[in-house]
């Protein structure tokens, strides 16, 4: 086809399919809910986190053009996720609300949306803070949403394990958007949130194990069964807990970071233990929820000690 | 354009959702030239360097 008998298909009336397209309904809030906004809290926090622990100074508003482009990253991912798994997505009951199976967003909307956010986020964190840094965010994006959502998700239970490092990554965004180079103590960070994703995303499969089968979505209870993944729960938060201690045994933590993530790493792994040990009625459901529960809190309070211990190391009170 | 058959009649609950984001693009590309201007001022003539 020539560029003018393209030229002449542009100018052409739109037909009356066009004519009968139904206008946009999606309001500002389905946009926003489209940019998972509590999944991108715990982005947002943990890449502050590494960018406040990461050493060395960085201007405010580099610091804080840097965490908007993270999030916004971390938002289009999400679009992008939710464009992709509409069709999963209506099937559960956990997400059959969300703005494209409930009709309120058409999944071209969504892709467009995702996609401009995508480039724009690292385009202006390249242009403005470091290309290094936006290469990461880049591939953090790329994971998520290629190697994740569309290869990993519907084809293995191992789905949210290696899929995993796509949420972990963040700190290690924020750490490189101060010093322009990756070290032990983001490859900690980073471990940190990659060992913890299979036991919080299994906790909450155990209690969903039927929406995930409903879905056709390969989660490892509806593979291997609600006993196996108890186990490998247990066994993630075996290996999760010493190396939460990891930071203050390699010098990057002092005590008060030892402390939180000593005390947090027992409760995970009592938790795990009660998920492993109740297996069935009410006792089951309530062990895996309280797991879920406090996994959330977990990684919010590791982090935060994380910065709270550097910050009292910066001002001459470390422990 | 008038309300006939040949167009798109708007409801007023789509009116006003587009005018919400319309405001909300307005307001993304406001806060992205501020962006760009405050961090110009905060690098100087460094805002050309941009390291790897």
């Amino acid at each position: 086809m020539s560029l003018a008998s393209d030229g002449a298909e542009l100018s052409r009336p739109l037909g009356p399919a066009f004519a009968r397209a139904e206008p946009s309904l999606a309001g500002v809030e389905d946009y926003l809910a489209l940019l998972k906004p509590r999944v991108m809290s715990l982005v947002v926090f943990t890449a502050l986190v590494g960018l406040l622990v990461a050493p060395g100074h960085v201007h405010p508003v580099i610091g804080f053009t840097a965490l908007l482009c993270i999030a916004i990253g971390a938002g289009a991912s999400g679009a992008l996720n939710m464009w992709y798994d509409a069709d999963i997505d209506a099937v559960m009951t956990r997400t059959a609300r969300r703005p494209i199976p409930a009709g309120r967003v058409q999944p071209g909307e969504a892709l467009a949306f995702g996609t401009t956010l995508a480039v724009f986020s690292v385009a202006v964190f390249g242009v403005l803070v470091s290309w290094f840094a936006a290469a990461l965010l880049a591939f953090t994006i790329f994971f998520y949403v290629f190697v994740y959502t569309m290869w990993l998700k519907r084809l293995t239970p191992q789905n949210i394990v290696i899929g995993g490092a796509a949420g972990a990554l963040p700190p290690v965004v924020g750490w490189a958007a101060v010093t322009g180079d990756i070290s032990l103590a983001p490859v900690l960070m980073f471990l940190i949130i990659f060992l913890w994703t299979p036991p919080h995303f299994w906790a909450l499969s155990l209690l969903k194990s039927d929406d995930y089968a409903r879905a056709g979505v390969p989660m490892l209870p509806v593979v291997a069964g609600l006993d196996e993944t108890r186990r490998q729960i247990l066994i993630y938060t075996l290996v999760l807990a010493p190396v939460g201690l990891a930071p203050s045994f390699f010098g990057f933590a002092g005590y008060l970071y030892g402390a939180v993530a000593l005390a947090c790493g027992a409760m995970m792994l009592i938790l795990a233990w009660r998920v492993y040990r109740d297996r069935t009625g009410q006792a089951a459901v309530s062990a895996a929820r309280k797991l879920f529960a406090f996994s959330l809190l977990y990684v919010f309070a590791l982090f935060a000690a994380l910065l709270a211990d550097n910050l009292l190391t910066r001002l001459g009170y470390g422990l | 354009m008038s309300g006939n058959d040949n167009g798109i009649v708007l409801t007023e609950e789509q009116k006003r959702r587009r005018r919400a984001r319309s405001i909300a693009i307005a307001l993304s590309l406001g806060v992205l030239v501020i962006l760009f201007y405050v961090v110009t001022l905060v690098k100087g003539p460094a805002v050309l360097i941009r390291p790897l």
